[in-house]
């Protein structure tokens, strides 16, 4: 399983539309090199990692994050400003009641700048078509069993906007740094098809 | 253009048209009835941003539930809807 799909038509297409703005005069291939390595290399899970773990240590950050997530992504260095245009965020907190979860059914968007690049499942058609409908037998093929009295709220990243779950700090967790507590978050926990 | 037709809080109703272009209104969410909860900013409406025309306006958290959408469900789902696609219960 690969993110990288050099021989796919998208990417012949992509290569193509490329050369045609670059003999156009329209794209300096340098420049564009420089803004995907640039993007690429600060785009990471880990950059959710630690969202969580200083909402976790800190309330107020957490509020802060909850009300205005782009406002408060400064504070560890962090913004939705790493392509070209500035996204909104909307961080979706999971309590004891209710457990938020993650789609785009029109396409596949996704805050990379904090997340790094998708799973290949989140891009399929199966997921997309399935989460919306039935989310609790999609999570249940996570491995992720709610309890009944769970709501399960699901955020179709449709339009502007993206987001990322704030998952429960597990239990036991008192006496952890803030670092080890970021170590404890996956990628699935920011987008709901995990618990953590 | 940019006035707030709705405050969180309000019954709306989404189009039920299908339209020949490109929107951002998913084909399950037409012909809704939703909550609004939350403003989420002003963008270009997508419909016509696609044509290359640039006509900001509102842009809506417009939750539903399951039961409404798919008929089926006890969970909710929460989307981005521009002031076009939506109109009074």
């Amino acid at each position: 399983m690969s993110d990288d799909h050099d021989d796919s038509p998208i990417a012949a297409r992509v290569r193509e539309l490329e050369a045609v703005l670059e003999e156009k005069g329209l794209l300096d291939p340098r420049e564009l090199d420089q803004v995907l390595e640039a993007f690429t290399h600060r785009a990471s899970p880990a950059n959710g990692f630690r969202v969580v773990a200083r909402a976790w240590t800190d309330e107020g950050f957490r509020t802060r994050l909850l009300e205005n997530a782009n406002e408060a992504l400064p504070e560890l260095g962090l913004s939705m400003g790493g392509g070209l245009q500035v996204q909104r965020l909307h961080v979706v907190e999971n309590t004891e009641d209710v457990h938020n979860v993650l789609v785009c059914t029109l396409c596949s968007c996704y805050p990379l700048s904090l997340l790094g690049p998708s799973p290949t499942w989140y891009k399929s058609p199966a997921y997309r078509a399935k989460v919306v409908s039935h989310p609790r037998e999609v999570l249940e093929q996570f491995g992720l069993t709610l309890p009944e009295t769970t709501r399960i709220e699901v955020w179709d990243a449709n339009a502007e906007s993206r987001y990322m779950v704030l998952p429960r700090r597990p239990e036991g967790t008192g006496d952890l740094t803030e670092a080890e507590l970021a170590a404890l978050v996956t990628r699935n926990g920011l987008i709901g098809t995990a618990a953590v | 253009m940019l006035s707030e037709r709705y405050r969180t809080g309000d019954r709306v109703r989404t189009s039920a048209v299908d339209p020949d272009h490109h929107t951002r209104l998913p084909h399950y969410a037409r012909g809704r009835l939703g909550t609004v909860v939350g403003h989420d900013g002003v963008h270009p409406l997508a419909d016509l941003s696609a044509r290359g025309v640039q006509q900001p306006q509102q842009v809506y958290l417009v939750r539903f539930s399951a039961r409404e959408l798919f008929g089926h469900g006890d969970h909710s789902v929460t989307l981005s809807l521009w002031e076009d696609y939506l109109s009074d219960e």
